[in-house]
């Protein structure tokens, strides 16, 4: 129970309030009875001036009878325990008391003790001296006593009854006691009311904090632990929504943030793990293939040179040799593709290449009695590429439509040429600062691409701002919040030198400008302070627009559910069971983005399918 | 003692491979003899002499590449030839950083093989006679400030940046004479340790040179096509076959020889 922490931190503030309301209660209520206290004793001393001086004229009249009835008509007040009056030698001449009349007093007695402590007797009693406090017996309520002395005046000795002497400095004393019942009651009372508010008090505090631990506190932990939970268990894409703005809510914020990123990298460990694993095989298929297959070859083409004069013969050799020859480069294929090596590039006609994987499929075609359309343009020009992997990619897709298909359909083939404005579409692959150190960060990737990251300094934070690498689009990622319209820093993050222009300025917000090199590519600018979209890269605009070839293979198919379709590029991802090995779409997509390519898909569920592949017309000037 | 002497040992773990080339062997009058493993191969090596061996890299216990430092550490001055399955770049690399003299990827063609034993024995015996002395082959030297990638093709880096490559002489004297030239095209891209030129000798077998750089094509040599003997006369300046803009210069560099320490 003590391992919450809203536990805890109610049980720390219950403490902390029941000291501290404890120390104020207690120290309240011992200031009310002092003030109570001094305010009965300025009350009683009050009483015995009033008495003494209510029988001031019966003394010097000297009527006994008289102050006898005085005194006992005071003594009657309930409050009043009694009122006597002592003569110099300590006896009792008047007393609400009738039975103590006549009684001496000791001088220890409490009555006297005021003046006779010292053994020289005090003439002068001051004010504060007068009271005492005492308890009469065990039982009874405490009892406040009054000493008033009387002093010896000249009507005193001058009078005609002769009574007094006048060498007398006191005459006697006037002792009043009052019971401190109601008092103490009064007192006892307060006691019990503090005790009662203190408690009352410590119980809100408690339950008032407690509903705000439980709102403010208990709810947001538990929900950041049932995250963690969650997470841990597997559901990466567990999300705390409402956590508020607090420490807390910032927390879960981030988080979000991190499951998110901790999602990306693991969908990126899983894919280059796949990757790594796809390796392995295709190095064992490639070791475990290529043998036989040496066999093959070798056999047949000595068969090939032996029967040079049976023409019959040579020419079933020779598709055993052909078909040989196509394995090999199958194999070489798959292995080419676990590396991503460089296509190995040739000037090709991709109608005729469609011509060549058509010719393959054709038999599979017509069985199916599938037609397939082509629409041809009479003008496209030739490109750069690796025939056999453009023939492969064709094929690949051929067969995925006819599977798709089933029987009866079409599959129409459309080749196209156009141009394309290079901003949105090229990809910035290399970036140097002026000391030539690279700003590519293969670490942190755009868009799937390596990002260009730049060291930026803003009001004395420091951070990386990692810029979009495709020319013109604007997904830059910045890891710190800095001003947009403040003067920002870009430098080199490896040798600190200044990426900014200050020869030009921004044409649409006249604000710094950063220039990064491209090698042999010319220069890339943009807007430092990143609050306008502007960018410049003369060479690339200088070549004008980017030509592309697009080709669209297109099948009246069952199509493809939409939440398989960014997944359908992944290798190892097949919906075809036994029949794929799920790798057929993730080696076309290696091959298509091997020759900088684009391969984007189309589909609807019942309709059909299309897959549209750019490929750049040559980039010759970049090499030049 | 006088060893016993055969032209060609294979180090394979497959019989057919090892059946395939000794055929190919056959066909050529050559003697041919085997090894399974890299321990038993060099049992033979300590009792025979061969001009040639023709080695596989992925064998169990001593791999291809352990055999070929091996070779080194024994100062056998026997060529050898690596061969795998596994055709990667990389391998292709290792192998000729490692001073085999070529390297040729299963499955094999006929002719590919025919065409590199030919290449394995005359370098062989270039290497015997210029030891014994008898007929001292004059070897052009390659310039000091040259690099080769194995003993075939080199590069040389010119002011503008961009690097001119070609065929050693010591690669052509393995063919000559060369009868025809066939070269990429300016624009196409070249990859280290990959084909990037084919020589056809005067018996008509075709031989590839493997490119000393990765990059891209800028110009070629029309003469040398033109003129094949200029490869011969002057391989390391009129004889040069591409200028090239490298891609990985750096990165590659590392694993050429400098022709400084040819001397």
């Amino acid at each position: 129970m003590f391992r919450k922490i809203g536990t805890k931190l109610i049980l720390v503030v219950s403490i902390t309030a029941v000291i501290i309301i404890g120390v104020f209660s207690y120290l309240n209520i011992e200031r009310q009875t002092e003030v109570l206290r001094s305010e009965v004793q300025r009350h009683a001393n009050q009483l015995s001036e009033s008495v003494k001086n209510a029988t001031r004229f019966v003394m010097l009249k000297n009527d006994r009878d008289y102050i006898q009835q005085i005194i006992d008509r005071i003594g009657i007040d309930p409050a009043i325990n009694d009122v006597k009056i002592l003569n110099k030698e300590g006896e009792i001449i008047y007393s609400s008391r009738p039975d103590d009349i006549g009684k001496m007093l000791d001088k220890q007695a409490e009555s006297c003790y005021a003046c006779h402590a010292a053994n020289q007797p005090l003439e002068k009693l001051p004010m504060k001296n007068r009271t005492r406090f005492f308890t009469a017996n065990p039982d009874s309520a405490q009892i406040l006593g009054i000493i008033n002395p009387i002093y010896n005046e000249p009507t005193c000795y001058e009078s005609d009854c002769h009574a007094h002497e006048s060498s007398a400095k006191v005459l006697g004393v006037l002792d009043v006691t009052i019971s401190l019942k109601d008092v103490e009651n009064q007192i006892k009372a307060n006691e019990i009311q503090g005790a009662i508010f203190a408690f009352v008090a410590i119980i809100a505090i408690g339950f008032i904090i407690g509903l705000f631990v439980k709102r403010y506190v208990d709810k947001p932990v538990k929900e950041l632990v049932n995250a963690t939970e969650q997470v841990a268990s597997g559901n990466i894409n567990y999300k705390i929504t409402n956590l508020g703005n607090d420490e807390l809510g910032k927390l879960g914020k981030s988080f979000n943030d991190m499951t998110k990123k901790l999602d990306e990298t693991s969908q990126q460990l899983y894919q280059s793990t796949k990757m790594a694993s796809l390796g392995q095989l295709a190095a064992g298929v490639a070791h475990e293939i290529n043998n036989p297959l040496t066999g093959v070859l070798t056999y047949s083409s000595f068969l090939l040179k032996r029967t040079k004069d049976n023409p019959q013969m040579q020419e079933d050799l020779n598709v055993i040799v052909r078909e040989t020859k196509r394995s090999r480069e199958i194999v070489k294929g798959l292995l080419d593709f676990a590396r991503q090596s460089v296509p190995k590039k040739s000037l090709c006609d991709i109608n005729e290449i469609l011509d060549r994987a058509i010719a393959v499929v054709s038999n599979q075609v017509k069985l199916n009695r599938i037609t397939i359309e082509r629409i041809n343009d009479p003008e496209l020009p030739n490109i750069t590429a690796d025939a056999n992997q453009i023939q492969q990619v064709f094929l690949n897709l051929f067969v995925n439509g006819i599977d798709a298909i089933g029987q009866d359909g079409k599959i129409q083939v459309t080749t196209s040429h156009m141009s394309l404005s290079p901003r949105g579409i090229t990809q910035i692959k290399n970036a140097v600062c002026g000391k030539t150190h690279s700003l590519v960060d293969p670490q942190h990737k755009i868009g799937g691409m390596s990002s260009i990251r730049m060291k930026i300094k803003s009001n004395g934070n420091e951070g990386f701002v990692h810029l979009d690498p495709v020319y013109g689009m604007h997904r830059h990622y910045f890891g710190l919040n800095f001003n947009q319209n403040a003067v920002n820093q870009l430098t080199c993050p490896t040798c600190d030198i200044s990426l900014i222009d200050k020869n030009v300025k921004c044409p649409e917000c006249s604000g710094a400008v950063y220039k990064i090199q491209v090698p042999n590519q010319g220069y890339v600018e943009g807007c430092a302070s990143f609050k306008c979209k502007w960018q410049r890269w003369g060479y690339i605009d200088g070549a004008g627009e980017k030509k592309f070839v697009e080709i669209d293979i297109a099948d009246s198919g069952c199509g493809i559910p939409p939440e398989n379709l960014n997944k359908i590029f992944e290798p190892f991802f097949s919906t075809k069971g036994q029949r794929g090995t799920g790798l057929g779409l993730s080696v076309i997509w290696g091959i298509i983005d091997n020759h900088n390519g684009v391969i984007t898909v189309q589909s609807e569920v019942g309709k059909g399918t299309t897959f549209s592949i750019r490929l750049p017309q040559g980039n010759m000037k970049a090499f030049v | 003692m006088i060893k016993e002497h055969c032209n060609i040992l294979i180090i394979d773990d497959e019989q057919v491979i090892i059946d395939s080339i000794s055929k190919i062997a056959s066909f050529e009058d050559l003697s041919v003899d085997f090894a399974l493993l890299g321990k038993i191969a060099f049992e033979k090596l300590d009792k025979k002499n061969f001009d040639l061996i023709i080695c596989d890299i992925m064998l169990p216990e001593m791999d291809g590449f352990q055999i070929l430092s091996e070779i080194e550490k024994r100062k056998i001055d026997t060529p050898v030839i690596m061969t795998t399955g596994y055709s990667t770049i990389e391998n292709a690399v290792k192998s000729l950083y490692l001073g085999a003299i070529d390297f040729i990827p299963k499955p094999f063609e006929i002719d590919e093989m025919i065409s590199l034993i030919h290449r394995g024995m005359r370098y062989s015996k270039l290497l015997e006679a210029n030891k014994n002395g008898i007929e001292k082959i004059l070897l052009v030297p390659c310039p000091a400030k040259y690099y080769r990638l194995g003993y075939s093709c080199w590069m040389s880096q010119e002011l503008d940046g961009s690097v001119l490559i070609g065929s050693t002489d010591f690669f052509i004297k393995t063919i000559e004479p060369v009868k025809h030239v066939e070269l990429l095209n300016s624009g196409e891209i070249l990859t280290q340790a990959s084909p990037c030129a084919k020589f056809n000798s005067d018996d008509d077998y075709t031989h590839q040179l493997y490119s000393v750089l990765s990059g891209n094509i800028i110009g070629r040599n029309e003469k040398v096509i033109e003129q094949p003997e200029l490869l011969e006369k002057d391989p390391y300046f009129e004889g040069w076959l591409y200028r090239i803009i490298p891609t990985e210069f750096d990165y590659e560099t590392k694993i050429l020889i400098p022709c400084s320490s040819d001397r």
